[in-house]
């Protein structure tokens, strides 16, 4: 699933409890997330997932959903 | 009356042990913190051993996912940094924040991120290279996560000059606070230097021990010395102005007192056939402490165990102190800890600073058979008692850089 697989990167890069993870959850306002953390954890759902995001679409990522809506829809 | 300065905290990370206090404990005992390499593959590299810090957990000081955006060199100096921080007990509500400032240096910083990042680069392409490889591989970002930390906001840089990083790290910090620009500075050095570049570099320019015995490989001013022995780790101090440190009731462990800085200004790795830039940075630094030679009752070698350093610093020490030579002892504490390259001036500060605050000499180990080239008393295997009063330490390094540092036991 999905958001099982994002949230288990986003505890190991952003150090945060799996339990504090929710698909609301803001990267910045509520996981403590700075940009270059972003850029990371864009990185690295890249690599998981095996696809590429534009710039211009990674920037509208903001939310744990917005991650995983993105990666439903392009895989 | 210009301001003095003192030694209020220390913290160590080295393959001897973690902390000011075991660190010294070891070498007070002649401890060998050499062992064979296990982070990297020798096999096809001719130096085997290293002063190399076994089963390192960054995350048993520092918050998990701080350490993960931190090269090794980076996790050591901030381990370090806590623990001087804690041993000098400084209270951080009561600082003022203006007046404390941050020199680290390193000599060549995140190597390790940055040969990571380049088979990044080279395996998955450009575009795969962590947003973290520039702030982790910079060698002064030390400096700068040390003073995000305790929000120190004055005097703050990142020195480079090799294996002399440590020693002028510590010399400048001295001067900014001697002058008045801070009154506590977090300063000193890290390395972690046990990466496949820096052994490849280093074994091709025959700088390092090629035996592979841990337990003789690195012996200064003994006469089968064969080149030096890397170490990784970092060591810090937290220095003081005088009256700042006494206000608060600070354990003073030793004073600073004279700072020497030049330059060979002859070759990029060899030193000056007569040490001409060491005996000016000793003698800088003795006329800056204003003492007399005379005065001086130990020295902490850079003693790298190399066939060159070693005579030329001794004949360095001829050459500044004369008869004097033949009554003060110079030992190399690297024949135990290693040579921690940008932290060695660091680590050894704290050496001497303690040498001085306990009235005991810490010895070279692994002198068997003194060479007649570095007849000096080196403190040969055993450590001792003596009741000295002012200490010298030496850093040399590539680049032709010399630094002194003069310390003082504080009475």
């Amino acid at each position: 699933m999905v958001f099982d697989k994002v949230k288990k990167l986003i505890v190991e890069q952003l150090g945060v409890e799996e339990d504090d993870i929710a698909m609301e959850s803001s990267f910045i306002d509520d996981l403590g997330a700075d940009s270059l953390d972003i850029v990371e954890l864009i990185m690295a759902l890249e690599e998981e997932f095996n696809l590429e995001i534009p710039d211009n679409e990674a920037e509208k990522i903001t939310t744990v959903g917005d991650a995983v809506e993105y990666i439903q829809k392009n895989t | 009356m210009s301001r003095r300065v003192v030694i209020t905290g220390a913290g160590v990370v080295s393959s001897l042990g973690m902390g000011a206090e075991q660190f010294w404990g070891a070498v007070k005992e002649g401890k060998n913190g050499i062992s064979e390499v296990t982070r990297i593959d020798v096999s096809n590299l001719s130096t085997k051993v290293a002063a190399e810090i076994k089963d390192f957990d960054a995350s048993q000081y520092i918050d998990k996912k701080e350490a993960r955006r931190m090269d090794r060199y980076n996790q050591f100096a901030m381990v370090a940094a806590k623990m001087a921080v804690e041993n000098s007990k400084l209270d951080l509500e009561s600082l003022d924040l203006d007046k404390c400032g941050v020199i680290v240096g390193s000599g060549v910083g995140g190597l390790e991120t940055l040969e990571e990042q380049h088979d990044v680069m080279r395996n998955k392409g450009v575009g795969r290279v962590s947003p973290f490889f520039i702030p982790m591989m910079i060698s002064n970002m030390a400096a700068g996560r040390i003073a995000i930390e305790y929000g120190f906001r004055g005097f703050n840089e990142c020195v480079v000059t090799a294996c002399a990083t440590g020693n002028n790290a510590i010399g400048d910090a001295f001067k900014v606070i001697e002058r008045g620009d801070a009154d506590v500075m977090i300063t000193g050095g890290a390395e972690a230097c046990i990466t496949i570049m820096s052994f490849a570099g280093f074994c091709s320019m025959g700088a390092m021990t090629k035996n592979p015995d841990p337990n003789t490989a690195c012996r200064p001013f003994d006469k089968d010395r064969d080149g030096f022995i890397p170490g990784e780790g970092a060591a810090i101090l937290i220095i003081e102005e005088l009256e700042h440190a006494i206000k608060r009731g600070a354990d003073i462990i030793a004073e600073v007192v004279g700072y020497g800085c030049t330059c060979d200004a002859y070759h990029i790795t060899a030193p000056h056939p007569e040490g001409d830039g060491g005996v000016r940075s000793m003698n800088m630094a003795i006329n800056d402490a204003g003492i007399k030679p005379e005065q001086v009752g130990y020295i902490n070698a850079h003693g790298t165990s190399t066939p060159l350093n070693d005579p030329t610093e001794v004949n360095i020490v001829k050459r500044v102190f004369g008869d004097h030579a033949k009554n003060l002892a110079m030992s190399s504490t690297k024949s135990m800890t290693g040579h921690l390259l940008g932290a060695a001036g660091a680590i050894e500060a704290i050496a001497t600073a303690m040498a001085l605050k306990e009235g005991f000499l810490p010895p070279t180990i692994n002198v068997q058979n003194q060479d007649p080239e570095c007849d000096i008393d080196c403190v040969p295997n055993v450590g001792r008692k003596a009741d000295i009063k002012y200490a010298l330490s030496n850093s040399l390094g590539f680049g032709g850089h010399n630094a002194t540092l003069c310390l003082k036991k504080y009475e």
